[in-house]
């Protein structure tokens, strides 16, 4: 977790430096929308469970690599206050081969979503309000 | 036995608090809760269907087990990515 901003470019172009057995790379960055749920939003603020949030991204991170031959994962999230149009997270998975790494971004992503300890505040025109959990990533990460 | 209890996002915000520590005997995080559930009021929704909690941490089941100085959170379902 860091409160500061990153570059997405220059994290998908550091997963496969230095190891040229890389041969796919997958990455997701998340954004901030300036509009959600039927209100526009001016910006929102990320608190998360400090301890916990490092346990639960590195169990995440673990089970991907016992489920995937991946070279390398990377998971990038921002906590604190942040504008629309900035980058909230990035995940990122190098593999030999294209597959295990498109699947395995797909679970991480699915898996952080339900399972770590992140929580969105967004402040709209309307006053601020908690985005509420939806049945929908539930659904997804029950996929895997 | 003491257990330390915390409080994350809109579960934080309602109680005003971010935790506290109870002392008595819990066999489960949900005896933990349904501690807290008999205050009433705000605490009614530490009730709420899709609560999760976590102990020590680590997301459990409300039927897990506690023991003396445990850390116990509740929240609401997560939201990030």
């Amino acid at each position: 977790m860091q409160a500061a901003a990153f570059d997405p470019g220059a994290e998908t172009n550091a997963m496969h430096a230095a190891n040229v057995g890389v041969g796919a790379v997958v990455s997701f960055v998340g954004y901030v929308r300036d509009f959600n749920d039927g209100r526009e939003v001016a910006g929102m603020f990320l608190e998360h469970y400090p301890g916990m949030t490092e346990k639960a991204l590195a169990k995440i991170v673990l089970e991907a690599e016992q489920r995937w031959p991946l070279l390398k994962v990377e998971v990038l999230h921002r906590i604190g206050a942040l504008q629309p149009g900035e980058p909230i997270v990035f995940v990122g998975v190098a593999s030999a081969h294209r597959q295990a790494a498109f699947q395995a971004c797909d679970f991480v992503m699915d898996y952080l979503k339900t399972r770590a300890p992140f929580w969105k505040k967004e402040q709209t025109g309307e006053g601020p309000r908690w985005v509420e959990g939806r049945q929908s990533d539930a659904d997804a990460a029950g996929r895997w | 036995m003491n257990i330390d209890v915390v409080y994350f996002a809109r579960y934080r915000e309602a109680l005003d608090s971010d935790g506290e520590r109870l002392d008595g005997l819990f066999d489960s995080v949900d005896d933990v809760r349904k501690a807290l559930l008999a205050r009433g009021e705000g605490y009614a929704m530490l009730g709420e269907q899709n609560l999760m909690c976590a102990r020590n941490q680590e997301l459990c089941r409300l039927e897990e087990p506690v023991a003396d100085g445990d850390e116990v959170a509740f929240f609401p379902p997560v939201t990030g990515g």
